[in-house]
């Protein structure tokens, strides 16, 4: 089981500690964009440069930063990031910079940049931070691209703007307005839980309740979990 | 260019048609962990709209007479992170001087605020809108209310929730997503009231 901490990282932040599963955090940046696949993945991939870029930073000058004033510095830190991810987008992707607005700059405000720098930057090395906050950031665009696929897909027919129904295909408008990411949230949520908590309701005593359907999905969650590991 | 928006519409649109919780998805982080309970997010909801009003104002003077003359529109997230975090301290310390009570009741959630993605929000929005004076401080209040108003109506259906059963995977965080998602539809239903963007 002890494999190198860099794989540990990344099964840990991407599936058993997924930061949007485990901890509903930092979902207020991006569940707004998210009934566009192509704003979806470039929103999620600022925030995944700016978590690892950050913790980088955090780590790196953990020991010169005041306890007192750490969170100011730790939030100073990472508008820089997201001023220079801001100015980028600005001058390669205007359009896109135009279509998300003030979403860019809330990157700033997401949970779990501030959370990965407290959590595990504070007491890290440099890279293995770096590692943490990409791996961390992967999880999270993981969730939030897989709520995008099916947002788009059902709300507008398409996928990354590519029309994949038929003509007579009727948009859910739904998908498009704010409650339907509400609910697929909360959907993906209770179907990641029961594929986490399957195995280990079988591994363990018998429960009293939900015996019933754990022994449909464990032996095939069981499997790939083993090769991962 | 300013917006010809009256600013009393501004500010029922943004309690109401454009919650900045149900329909901007702004401020979920503390929205979701506090309104299990009631008397908490009743204290927070109120430091919220405390804070975002004020907060809206200085950075309204700061963004008109400080960023834009000097040209310097690219440092703004930096300057509004740092007019929020010095707003919520000098706060702090306000109350804790003046009013010893409502230290107790809304101290302990001033420090979350500078990280709650609404007040950034509502700023940002203010910043791209071009909005006014007036229409900002009222947009602010409207959308802290707003805040609040959601905030404490989970909070009390969380309540009755608790007492039912719940399927095991969508326990906790789960319900809750899908309550807000149900309140996000009855907000929906207020669109039709008032136009605005």
């Amino acid at each position: 089981m002890s494999k190198s901490p860099a794989l540990t990282i990344l099964k840990e932040n991407v599936w058993t500690n997924n930061p949007i599963f485990v901890q509903i955090l930092g979902i207020c940046s991006t569940l707004a964009v998210t009934n566009n696949m192509r704003n979806t993945f470039i929103m999620t991939m600022g925030v995944l440069l700016t978590t690892g870029f950050s913790s980088f930073t955090i780590s790196a000058i953990k020991s010169l930063i005041p306890r007192k004033v750490r969170m100011i510095v730790q939030v100073l830190i990472i508008s820089f990031y997201v001023i220079i991810i801001d100015i980028l987008l600005r001058a390669y992707l205007p359009e896109v910079s135009r279509q998300l607005g003030p979403y860019v700059g809330l990157i700033i405000t997401n949970c779990i940049i501030m959370g990965r720098a407290e959590g595990f930057a504070q007491a890290n090395k440099p890279l293995i931070s770096f590692w943490d906050g990409i791996t961390s950031g992967i999880g999270y665009m993981l969730v939030l691209m897989a709520l995008a696929v099916i947002r788009e897909w059902l709300g507008f027919g398409s996928l990354f703007g590519l029309r994949i129904m038929p003509e007579g295909f009727t948009p859910w408008t739904i998908m498009i307005m704010a409650p339907s990411a509400f609910f697929l949230v909360a959907l993906l949520l209770w179907f990641a839980r029961n594929l986490q908590t399957a195995p280990a309701k079988t591994a363990g005593s018998p429960p009293p309740t939900g015996a019933q359907p754990a022994p449909g999905p464990a032996p095939a969650q069981a499997a790939p979990k083993k090769e991962q590991a | 260019m300013t917006p010809l928006i009256n600013p009393a519409i501004l500010f029922f649109a943004s309690i109401f048609t454009s919650n900045i919780l149900l329909s901007n998805f702004l401020g979920m982080c503390s929205f979701i962990s506090i309104s299990k309970d009631w008397k908490s997010s009743f204290g927070l909801g109120l430091a919220v709209t405390f804070v975002l009003t004020i907060t809206a104002a200085v950075s309204w003077v700061v963004l008109h007479f400080v960023i834009a003359p000097l040209g310097l529109e690219y440092l703004s997230f930096i300057v509004f992170i740092i007019v929020i975090a010095a707003v919520v301290q000098i706060l702090e310390m306000i109350i804790d001087r003046a009013s010893p009570a409502l230290y107790m009741s809304l101290g302990i959630f001033l420090p979350l605020i500078t990280v709650n993605c609404a007040i950034l929000g509502a700023i940002l929005f203010m910043q791209i809108r071009n909005y006014n004076f007036i229409q900002s401080v009222l947009f602010a209040a409207g959308s802290g209310i707003g805040w609040w108003l959601a905030i404490l109506l989970l909070a009390a259906i969380r309540e009755r929730i608790d007492k039912n059963p719940v399927p095991a995977g969508l326990k906790g965080a789960g319900i809750t997503l899908i309550t807000i998602g149900f309140m996000a539809m009855a907000f929906i239903g207020f669109s039709g009231m008032i136009a605005v963007q």
